[in-house]
């Protein structure tokens, strides 16, 4: 099967940018880029990853100016275009701010910055993102983050539920809802959502943070196993295509 | 030229934890009658322009664009001009 080129966008300030191209180039054994925030366009990419950090210090609002970033144009075009997104924590914030996602990430109810292993419900296991976990699946990953608390306005968070967009939830061990397993004051207990085309997803737990058998936590593998199979798929559908009609 | 004043802060009906902590600081300082603290920013430029109503204009657009996030945030401002 042929290798997915996977492009790691690099903002002044990301901190997660060469754990996301370890985990996609020597785990997962794809084609990983990093692109700088200046480059004008994305060059030849079937999965772009926001990562995690700091952009531009956190200065104004968190993503708030790594929106402006000249490489954010093509990431739009791309998103647009049916293009796999994911943004993990300041890249969900980005993804927010730059209206790709509805909402925004609030300062965490507890003005606490947590970086901890967490629960998440697999709330929905039909996306792209998830398809190689089992729907209401509980699997354990890190976040680090002060300002992960999802708020948006009534109207949008009932939209979010009534088309699953709400891919990830916090939970107990046991895959139960509470309170106390919400770290932020997130809306919903909300981890990650996607937007309703299904190519752009959110989240603020780390993915490539356990990925490593080394790190003795590997569930964050299975996002990056489902967007690589979602588009080696793609391809083998043109393929199809290409071969039917010859 | 014009000198435009931006004040940014947290819409009414969202939890400012920020805000509350100093509102316990404040009570702790013994001044019981504050009350509903509230955090925000304040940014300052200037707009080199002869029209009030394009600096007022700029100060919008920019403000909206990026200074705040109108999910969570609200923002008010004012635009003088700057003697020279």
């Amino acid at each position: 099967m042929a290798k997915v080129n996977i492009g790691v966008i690099v903002f002044p300030g990301s901190n997660c940018d060469h754990d996301a191209h370890y985990v996609s180039e020597t785990m997962m054994e794809q084609n990983a880029r990093l692109i700088w925030h200046k480059e004008g366009s994305l060059g030849d990419v079937d999965i772009v990853i926001l990562p995690g950090g700091f952009s531009y210090g956190d200065y104004l609002r968190c993503g708030a100016i790594a929106r402006f970033s000249p490489v954010m144009k093509d990431v739009v075009r791309f998103a647009k275009s049916g293009g796999l997104v994911i943004g993990i924590c300041n890249g969900f914030q980005v993804l927010t701010e730059a209206g790709l996602l509805p909402g925004v990430l609030l300062r965490n109810q507890s003005l606490l910055f947590i970086c901890k292993y967490l629960h998440l419900r697999v709330e929905n296991a039909s996306t792209k993102f998830t398809h190689q976990c089992k729907a209401g699946e509980v699997i354990e990953i890190p976040i680090a983050h002060g300002e992960g608390n999802y708020f948006t306005d009534p109207d949008t968070l009932k939209r979010l539920e009534d088309n699953q967009q709400v891919v990830f939830r916090y939970c107990d061990r046991s895959g139960t809802i509470t309170d106390d397993a919400n770290p932020n004051g997130s809306l919903n207990n909300i981890a990650g959502i996607i937007n309703e085309s299904g190519n752009v997803l959110g989240m603020m737990p780390h993915p490539e943070r356990a990925s490593d058998p080394v790190l003795q936590h590997t569930d964050g593998r299975k996002i990056f196993q489902s967007m690589i199979h979602s588009v080696n798929s793609q391809f083998q559908t043109v393929d199809n295509l290409i071969r039917e009609r010859s | 030229m014009f000198h435009s004043k931006v004040f940014v802060t947290l819409k009414k009906s969202i939890l400012d934890p920020q805000g509350k902590a100093v509102e316990q600081g404040i009570h702790a300082l013994g001044f019981d009658a504050v009350d509903d603290v509230r955090i925000g920013k304040y940014i300052e430029m200037d707009v080199d322009t002869n029209s009030r109503e394009d600096a007022e204009r700029m100060t919008k657009e920019i403000s909206d664009k990026l200074l705040a996030n109108l999910v969570m945030e609200s923002y008010s401002f004012t635009t003088e001009p700057v003697k020279e």
